[in-house]
């Protein structure tokens, strides 16, 4: 039967799409390096939500959720902690070299 | 009910995403972006995800953001200065964003099966910590402890890439 008041898992998936891209668009539109990272984290995020919605919907025989997409989940939520120390290290360590974040003026690997 | 839940917070979400990406000014993105990790942790929690939610709030909009937060004073960033856009870039970054909300447009509407309502859980006040720890613990003791050596690597990385001088 189907419950208007519920939201469905086709809702939740539309949602994590639209927040992927728009991760995505501040990946590619944006020029402030910073701002390029969080939009990587929005796109995570986007992920996160998705594997969620799958682990709720799809019960085990007793009726349980299935936890295995909640445990990615927190294997991302970590391995994202990591990579946002790391990137942000690297960060700062080409802002002490070039003293810019915008992307533009970073081309010294440019053909 | 949970609909309007559901609606509310993803709205929100999706609003403080936008905000992320088309404001200037590095700080406001930041809090945009803390505030769009709080709402996407309530909808966790209509998903019944509740310590995926705590875990979304205390790592995502705690330590991350506090770890965003200090680099935007450290580097001491200015609001951006508005450059001239490369009219190609923008036409190609949204020709690529359009494209992929076309390609899922696609492939959610043809699939019927994902009009399922939400089955309801056997035991609604189950405890979920420990349901989500007996998972981790007992299925995926290696990854655990693999991540655990990760974390250990970066932090090593880390102060090793913050040092002033590379020898």
């Amino acid at each position: 039967m189907f419950d208007i008041s519920m939201p469905t898992l086709a809702h939740y998936l539309i949602v994590s799409g639209l927040l992927f891209a728009i991760g995505l668009g501040g990946v590619l539109l944006r020029r402030n390096i910073l701002i390029i990272f969080m939009g990587l984290e929005l796109m995570l995020n986007a992920a996160n939500l998705s594997l969620v919605a799958f682990s709720r919907f799809n019960l085990l025989a007793d009726g349980m959720p299935n936890y295995n997409g909640q445990v990615l989940v927190f294997f991302i939520i970590t391995v994202a902690a990591a990579e946002v120390a790391v990137g942000l290290a690297i960060i700062v360590a080409l802002f002490r070299a070039k003293q810019t974040t915008h992307v533009e003026d970073l081309n010294t690997l440019k053909f | 009910m949970q609909l309007a839940l559901f609606s509310i917070f993803s709205l929100l979400m999706l609003a403080f995403a936008l905000g992320v990406i088309l404001l200037r000014n590095p700080v406001s993105c930041a809090m945009c972006l803390v505030m769009s990790f709080v709402a996407l942790a309530a909808v966790f929690v209509t998903l019944d995800a509740y310590f995926i939610a705590v875990v979304q709030v205390l790592v995502y909009a705690g330590a991350v953001m506090v770890l965003f937060l200090f680099i935007i004073m450290l580097l001491d960033l200015r609001e951006e200065k508005r450059r001239r856009v490369r009219l190609s870039a923008w036409v190609g970054g949204g020709l690529v964003v359009g494209g992929f909300l076309s390609a899922l447009t696609q492939v959610i509407s043809a699939l019927p099966a994902l009009d399922v309502v939400k089955p309801a859980v056997s035991h609604p006040m189950a405890n979920d910590v420990a349901l989500v720890g007996f998972a981790l613990f007992r299925n995926f003791n290696l990854p655990f402890q693999i991540i655990g050596v990760l974390l250990l690597v970066s932090t090593v990385g880390v102060v090793l890439l913050s040092k002033k001088e590379l020898k």
